[in-house]
């Protein structure tokens, strides 16, 4: 078993201030995109996490997500299409002592960017990624995402799209995430502890935010998030508190067999104490998984931090390595190694 | 060793290849074969031969895996034409090579493998040693296979293990052939087979009984005289053109103090760069194999904007994926080394077989106005220098710099002077300074025109880049198209200042004559040692090799001036000679093309200088 080390990043000598953080571009998202709420609840977090402001690093890849970077000062690379997290990769590997954060949306990672993305999972990266799910391409204007709900009209889906979307966190599941969250762009109470509970755990942390495009995909997901009906669509998991949602707060999940079912508390003998108690930190997936399959209108869709399971990361790992090479092996510099192995004096 | 024999023949070089199925250890056999010969004070080229598949059919051409070895007494600058010694296995490996053995050359063949099914599948009517068609050369029907197992009959290997040691009768044979001892080889035993007497006894054994048999066999009765070469004093080892580059690299990051990184995705044939860097943790070297070749480069491009000496390694359809990402890396003007080890394409192509062909790929195959500095590797061993020198420019002038070298040059192995890491020259990466109240992302050095590398963590510049165009100085997103015109102009003329860092172009012979041999790259030995021969017969040639492409070097044209003819010499359809037509227009330029997979020969090239040379 490798020893993690957990390789930790410079701490500020000052208490940071939002101010820390502004950058001095004119942001240029529309009016009402659902990005401007991200990036306030960034801006609140960034400061609070006390790191050195030049350790914090953002990375993107191509999107209205991905502009990300230039509205926030830290250090920052907007990369191309679908690599945000292969560069993120590098900039981590080569250096653990940043603080790095990623701005992906499901077009950038989920269609051009899919193999970065199931791969920096797969490694548990400590990268913070954060994932604009708007269900649409909205930089290019209107086309379907792989994330669109089968059926949509969209500019390249005149009869409607016949693809099957992905469930973001059922694919962050299967490629072994150890950290997905969900939240709604509309909730930036539930939005800032996410993002402080994705800073807090060691590896490739994903954050899907659901996201409105006022322009090409307005109200794409207003059946979960309008506020007429929302508390009885969304359940908002806190680690160790029972599963309970619903307007008047009287249902509930339960394991029967193998899958989740919704119930009402009161109803055929129900009580809080059958109801599922929300543990985050459980290392099988099993759970999380049904919790972050579960789709309107069978179920509440599960909001919150879903899976913050603990494994070791690739960044420490090879940290790990670099130490043990150095202190096991002979060649300690570059002339060590031109003269090692079968090699000849000429007279 | 007593020598019985007293034909002695003395050689001033000779070509040995040894060749057999994709099990029989021919790789085993040329290495030891080569490393006795270093040790005997010979300068050498190596090259191994072999099959895209890892073990194809037993006995089938598609299987012939082989290993050729130049060996002398003078300097030795490719690995040779045609052998005077083949050494044949099995009859598919006899068929497929027979072509390469000069008229009159030794063939040694295991007689025991020539039986009617094996010669068949080989696609020989009859047997080849039995019908005469090899009666213009010196064959040896030696009985390799069962001879070894009757030297090891006693020992008690089951015959399929005892049989493995075949390849080290053969080994022998030509030691005796040599009359070089068994020292180095014998040290190779003890090393390999460590905990395994039994083994490293059965190989002694065997080796010794090749070489007694050859002392007894009438068509081996003359013996090699090969003098010690005339190598400069030094320390050497042999070294293979993809270690080399490895190595280079490392010495790089070592003398400029930035961490190395290497994002890669396995390829033939560049994986050996990946597979030697991940082994030098030690040095600090991060390895990162990615989940695709879009991957290695990006995650190098992350590497390097933290302030790493980033490279990624690929051959030609790897670097076709990277395309984007090099416009990224040129986009950000961050240094990056992308290393092309050239194979046969397009497509897959040709990936076991060397050639030029990604020179246009190189200089041009991005999106957009793209330029990055190109440098090509011209020997196995040179590989360090240029690996050095592209991560030297690459962090010096905040560039991308593609290092071409092919499969010819990876894969072989040349003798390597051993240098000192601090003799070579310096490295001075442009890292902005913390709290530089001047900094600014893209203000930069009016004698480079290179940005500053700042390098996050550092107090007082946090910046962003990225790959939309970026304002001249402040580095903000623009539009603006005065400024796109002025950063377009500014990347190239950053390209362009390389040339007032890099080396002249040397002229090797007189700087005026009736013919300028021009190559570049892999293809030196050979068009060097076909000008020398024509400047023995009196014919006035000279050659000018390129190992700076992009930019090319700034007496380029004064180059040109002095001849009547020029010719290019390469393995593709004419990239570098229709580059030159167009960076050097006012010059007329013939050219010489080979695209077969295959290494110019040096007999084919003194013919094209003759022919060329008679021509009006």
């Amino acid at each position: 078993m490798i020893n993690t080390q957990n390789f930790t990043i410079e701490r500020s000598s000052v208490e940071l201030k939002k101010d820390d953080f502004v950058s001095d571009q004119m942001v240029k998202w529309c009016p009402g995109c659902g990005a401007h709420a991200i990036l306030s609840s960034v801006a609140n977090v960034f400061p609070k996490l006390g790191y050195k402001k030049e350790n914090v690093m953002i990375v993107s890849g191509i999107g209205c997500s991905s502009r990300f970077p230039y509205y926030v000062n830290t250090y920052g690379i907007h990369g191309i299409h679908g690599r945000a997290a292969a560069i993120s990769s590098g900039v981590k590997i080569a250096n653990p002592h940043l603080s790095v954060w990623m701005t992906t949306g499901d077009g950038d990672s989920l269609a051009i960017g899919g193999n970065h993305f199931i791969h920096i999972i797969r490694r548990n990266i400590d990268i913070n990624i954060i994932l604009f799910n708007n269900q649409i391409y909205g930089l290019t204007k209107g086309q379907y995402s792989p994330t669109t709900p089968m059926g949509s009209i969209t500019k390249t889906s005149p009869q409607g799209t016949i693809e099957h979307p992905f469930n973001v966190g059922e694919l962050v599941l299967g490629a072994q995430g150890t950290f997905f969250a969900r939240c709604p762009d509309g909730n930036p109470k539930l939005m800032t502890e996410i993002m402080f509970e994705a800073a807090r755990h060691d590896g490739t942390s994903i954050v899907e935010i659901l996201e409105n495009c006022v322009i090409f995909a307005d109200k794409t997901h207003d059946l979960i998030t309008n506020k007429e009906y929302r508390d009885d669509r969304q359940i908002i998991l806190r680690n160790g508190e029972p599963m309970i949602f619903g307007k008047n707060k009287d249902k509930g999940i339960i394991l029967k067999g193998t899958q989740l079912e919704v119930v009402t508390i009161g109803e055929n003998g129900i009580t809080e104490d059958d109801l599922l108690v929300h543990d985050m930190y459980q290392q099988d997936p099993g759970i999380h998984l049904m919790l972050a399959k579960m789709a309107y209108p069978h179920y509440p869709v599960a909001m919150g931090v879903i899976r913050s399971a603990n494994y070791p990361t690739y960044d420490d790992m090879v940290e790990e390595q670099i130490t043990f090479g150095q202190q096991h092996s002979n060649i300690k510099c570059v002339d060590d190694l031109l003269n090692s192995g079968d090699t000849w004096e000429i007279k | 060793m007593v020598k019985t024999k007293s034909n002695v023949i003395e050689k001033e070089a000779v070509v040995v290849k040894f060749v057999g199925d994709s099990g029989d250890g021919m790789q085993l056999s040329g290495t030891l074969f080569s490393d006795t010969a270093a040790l005997a004070g010979l300068d050498l080229a190596t090259f191994p031969d072999y099959p895209a598949e890892i073990r194809a059919p037993h006995n089938t051409i598609a299987g012939v895996s082989g290993f050729q070895v130049h060996v002398g007494a003078k300097k030795i600058e490719t690995t040779g034409d045609n052998c005077d010694v083949l050494v044949a296995m099995n009859p598919a490996s006899l068929k497929s090579n027979l072509k390469w053995a000069k008229p009159g050359a030794t063939i040694i063949v295991d007689a025991d493998a020539f039986d009617e099914p094996a010669f068949k599948k080989a696609g020989y009517s009859a047997n080849p040693l039995e019908d005469g068609s090899l009666s213009k050369y010196n064959l040896v029907k030696a009985p390799i296979s069962s001879f070894t197992r009757e030297t090891l009959k006693d020992s008690g290997l089951d015959t399929k293990t005892a049989e493995k040691s075949k390849n080290m009768f053969a080994l022998g044979i030509m030691y005796h052939l040599f009359s070089w001892d068994f020292t180095a080889t014998y040290q190779f035993f003890e090393k390999k087979f460590k905990n395994k007497p039994q083994i490293i006894a059965a190989n002694r054994k065997v080796l010794e009984a090749g070489y007694s048999y050859a002392d007894t066999v009438e068509a081996l009765s003359s013996v090699y005289q090969v003098n010690k070469a005339s190598i400069p004093p030094g320390k050497y080892r042999n070294i293979t053109g993809n270690i080399a580059t490895a190595w280079g690299f490392l010495a790089a990051s070592e003398r400029s103090g930035r961490p190395l990184f290497l994002g890669s995705y396995p390829i033939t044939p560049a994986t050996d760069i990946l597979i030697e860097l991940a082994k030098h943790k030690s040095l600090g070297a991060k390895v990162f194999q990615a989940e695709d070749e879009i991957a290695g480069i990006c995650s190098a491009i992350g590497a390097s904007y933290t302030g790493s000496l980033a490279i990624t390694s690929t051959s030609g359809p790897g670097l076709s994926l990277k395309s984007e990402a090099i416009g990224l890396a040129v986009m950000t003007e961050l240094p990056l080394v992308i290393v092309n080890v050239q194979r046969g394409g397009p497509s897959t192509g040709l990936p076991t077989k060397s050639e030029q062909s990604d020179l246009y790929q190189a200089l041009f195959g991005r999106n957009g106005e793209c330029p990055v500095v190109v440098l090509a590797a011209s020997s196995s061993a040179n590989c360090f220098y240029y690996a050095y020198m592209a991560a030297k420019i690459a962090m010096e002038h905040m560039t991308p710099v593609i290092l071409l070298t092919d499969g010819y040059l990876g894969n072989g192995s040349q003798l390597f002077k051993i240098p000192r890491v601090a003799d070579l020259p310096s490295i001075h990466p442009p890292i902005a300074e913390p709290n530089d109240p001047d900094y600014l992302p893209y203000r930069r050095n009016p004698e480079t025109l290179a940005r500053k590398w700042a390098i996050p963590g550092t107090e007082g510049l946090r910046h962003r880049i990225g790959g939309l165009e970026k304002e001249d100085g402040k580095g903000s997103v623009s539009t603006d198209p005065l400024n796109h015109q002025k950063m377009v102009d500014l990347r190239e003329a950053k390209v362009q200042k390389v040339a007032e860092f890099v080396p002249e172009q040397e002229i090797i012979g007189e700087k005026e004559g009736d013919l300028l041999v021009v190559s570049w790259g892999g293809t030196l030995g050979a068009v060097q040692e076909a000008v020398e021969q024509a400047q023995k017969n009196g014919q006035k040639v000279s050659h000018a090799h390129f190992n700076y492409i992009m930019p090319l070097p700034k007496n380029t044209a004064e180059v040109f001036a002095g001849f009547k003819k020029i010719i290019v010499c390469e393995l593709n359809s004419g990239q570098f000679v229709n580059y030159l037509r167009m960076t050097h227009p006012q010059y007329k330029y013939l050219k010489y093309n080979k695209v077969q997979g295959l290494p110019f020969t040096v007999a084919e090239l003194t013919q094209v200088i003759t022919k060329t040379l008679e021509e009006n």
